[in-house]
């Protein structure tokens, strides 16, 4: 049961075979337009939302710019709390530690609490190679998990999956179920057999492994936000309980955390309130899992750090309301992105984590945009998406550039130097326009499939404005 | 008051009545407009592919055709979006603290038609006249970046015999994005193709838009489903008089 995003090919390829499966296109207008829908309705509810966004990338922003005091802090008050903290530089330490931990106690069986982090550093096949098994509780990523899929989206990871589909799934990979054949596509069918399946996992597994949507520094307290009650069982049934939490995920206070319990669920899934917040700091004597691990992640986070414009991403409290409202991701879906993090969020910030000018799948993400800025309009911390799109085109274009330096340059670039040398003067634009007729002739015939096979080009006036402008003195002879 | 047209490189090159428009429209509201031949493109479409040591000279050839005006008026949502939230980040990293300081001025003058209208000029009736059927597509620059709001429409219903019906979804992205159009066509070609239909249920003889490039996109595609639905620039309707034609 392994599948990764690893060799995933460039976006636009990618796309491409996405935009060509109706089933999916369909699912995908069909969520993510009530999820938008939701989200409108309950955020024109609150008159002070605009501040309350405000106050969420300035905490965020504060917390960033003295993010090592704050996790220093957060360590010793996790440690006096009874937890165990340990720090992993890359996906290869955080996942050692989670093993390490199972081994020690003999434990071949973990639940999980759906959590990004984990699928970012590949946890799950992780631990299946050390032969110990990661079963996940939150229903959509069980439907991903079982049917040998990817997540396509932050908050709803089978969101490309219709219930004639899960339904299916569910009959040929579920175990323990008592009569798999009187299983209907009735969505209360479908979540009454995976309450059954899931019932036996919680009951039986002593360890749990969770992410957590923030982490208070002031009292060493980590927050998971959930709809399904799913993480509250994994959090307080296990004997162990293993957290692994990005570095960014530091709120100094609980009056910061306020804001963002605020901000989220009117985000995310569109309510008022999610259903359960579950909050814990260290062990407590007697109650819930007794062993408390807590994994603090770089992962390329520092990295991201370092980049001036692109440090807002680090703000994201992965809310998804950039994929829902992204004309982009509504069409192609989440696989395309070739990664966990997918849609704009996911176009800044896995070549914020991963670097530019290494992988041509990551250097095509920031492309992966028309730039129509709908993301940035509806972040709850204000992210500015598109402009941290431009930059990082900037820096794949310039690593290409370094790379280039005496090589064979890209058809882009050279079109790119043709129109810088052009638009140098109004003289040598109006030489240039004499040939717009041939250019945009030739482009019809024989060039720009990528524009003609579905839209046709202009016709090139007989005049450009310039030289109507010259000959007419503007109008006027 | 000086004021100067920013034509913009694609109207100049491809749509050169819409900057006959945009003349003919100022003069009848008394304004004298100049062209400065200097002008040739804001540079966006290298900046917004990465091209940034590209854009310099570009924008150098943009602040000598423009300093000095007091407004520089353009037909554009996106090229007064680049004007005047990118030219900072160009100049920076030209290193050139001259360029620098022209854009501090040039970048505060830059109006897009509908903003210099309303919020310069004062003018919500142009004193247009247009009796046919028409649907409004908000640019997303002009919405987004710049925050043009309803002036456009606001100019639109003040025009004689136009009727203005509103297109479902109008706020989504036509999937034009300048080089994303080729690029990833594909995926651009998807939220066209919803766009024209879009258009196609209003019923509306006539798209107006703030914006040529998205107008190219949509017109293409609408052009190419024989659709029978023209595209106006915003320009080339409020220049139409009761008299006829608007070209000078």
């Amino acid at each position: 049961m392994t599948s990764t995003f690893v060799g995933m090919p460039k976006f636009p390829v990618a796309a491409r075979e996405a935009l060509a499966n109706t089933q999916l296109r369909s699912n995908l207008a069909h969520a993510t337009a009530t999820i938008r829908d939701k989200r409108a309705r309950v955020v024109a509810e609150v008159d002070n939302w605009e501040e309350l966004r405000l106050s969420g990338a300035a905490i965020k922003d504060a917390a960033l710019a003295s993010l090592d005091q704050h996790l220093v802090r957060l360590e010793a008050r996790l440690t006096a709390a009874g937890a165990e903290v340990r720090w992993a530089r890359d996906a290869d330490e955080a996942c050692t530690i989670v093993a390490e931990v199972a081994q020690r106690h003999g434990i071949d069986e973990v639940v999980k609490v759906k959590s990004m982090v984990t699928q970012e550093i590949g946890l799950n096949e992780a631990l299946q190679e050390q032969g110990i098994s990661a079963w996940e509780t939150d229903l959509a990523e069980l439907i991903v998990q079982l049917g040998d899929d990817l997540p396509s989206h932050i908050l709803v990871p089978a969101i490309h999956r219709n219930r004639a589909e899960i339904l299916e799934i569910f009959q040929r990979r579920m175990q323990g179920l008592a009569s798999p054949e009187e299983l209907t596509d009735d969505p209360a069918v479908l979540a009454g057999a995976a309450r059954e399946h899931l019932r036996q996992k919680f009951l039986t597994a002593r360890m749990a492994v969770s992410g957590a949507n923030f982490a208070v520094a002031e009292t060493g307290t980590l927050v998971v936000v959930e709809s399904e009650g799913n993480g509250r069982m994994c959090l307080t049934l296990p004997e162990v309980l293993v957290s692994v939490v990005g570095i960014e995920k530091v709120v100094p206070t609980w009056e910061d955390l306020d804001v963002f319990l605020r901000l989220l669920p009117r985000s995310s899934t569109g309510e008022r309130m999610n259903p359960y917040t579950s909050t814990w700091t260290g062990v407590t004597p007697g109650d819930g899992p007794q062993e408390v691990v807590v994994v603090l992640l770089d992962n390329g986070r520092t990295r991201a750090l370092a980049d001036q414009v692109g440090r807002q991403a680090l703000r994201c409290i992965r809310c998804s309301a950039c994929l829902n409202s992204c004309p982009v991701y509504e069409r192609v879906g989440g696989h395309a992105y070739g990664s966990v993090y997918p849609g704009p969020i996911g176009a800044i910030l896995n070549p914020l984590l991963k670097g530019v000018g290494v992988d041509e799948q990551v250097d095509s993400l920031p492309y992966a945009s028309s730039l129509c800025g709908a993301c940035f309009e509806v972040c709850p911390v204000r992210i500015d998406i598109p402009s941290v799109l431009v930059d990082l085109r900037a820096q794949v274009v310039d690593a290409h550039r370094a790379k280039r330096w005496g090589g064979v340059p890209s058809m882009q670039t050279v079109a790119m130097k043709g129109a810088a040398a052009t638009f140098r003067s109004g003289r040598r634009l109006r030489l240039a326009e004499r040939f717009a007729r041939l250019g945009t002739g030739i482009a019809a015939r024989v060039g720009a499939r990528a524009w003609t096979g579905s839209r046709d080009l202009p016709r090139a006036p007989r005049e450009s404005f310039r030289a109507w402008w010259r000959r007419t003195d503007g109008g006027t002879r | 008051m000086r004021v100067a047209l920013m034509v913009t490189c694609i109207n100049d090159a491809l749509f050169p009545d819409v900057g006959k428009a945009c003349v003919t429209l100022l003069r009848r509201l008394g304004v004298e407009v100049d062209f400065p031949d200097a002008q040739t493109c804001c540079g966006q479409p290298m900046v917004n592919t990465g091209y940034l040591d590209e854009a310099i000279a570009p924008l150098r050839s943009f602040v000598k055709a423009f300093e000095g005006y007091d407004a520089i008026v353009t037909p554009s949502g996106s090229c007064a979006g680049s004007a005047r939230h990118q030219h900072g980040m160009v100049a920076r990293r030209s290193g050139d603290p001259e360029l620098v300081a022209a854009v501090e001025r040039t970048a505060p003058r830059t109006y897009e038609l509908s903003e210099f209208l309303v919020d310069v000029l004062g003018v919500t009736d142009v004193g247009a006249c247009f009796p046919h059927r028409v649907t409004y597509h908000p640019t997303c620059h002009s919405l987004r970046m710049l925050g043009v709001g309803d002036r456009p429409t606001t100019l639109l219903r003040a025009v004689r015999g136009l009727d203005l019906v509103e297109l479902p979804r109008a706020e989504e992205c036509c999937g034009f994005g300048g080089t994303f159009a080729v690029k990833n066509s594909d995926t651009s070609v998807a939220m066209v193709s919803d766009k024209a239909r879009h258009v196609r249920e209003t019923g509306a003889e006539v798209l107006v838009a703030g914006d040529s490039s998205c107008l190219m996109n949509i017109g293409g595609a609408l052009s190419r489903q024989q659709a029978g639905i023209r595209v106006m620039h915003l320009a080339e309707v409020l220049a139409q008089t009761a008299t006829g034609g608007g070209q000078s």
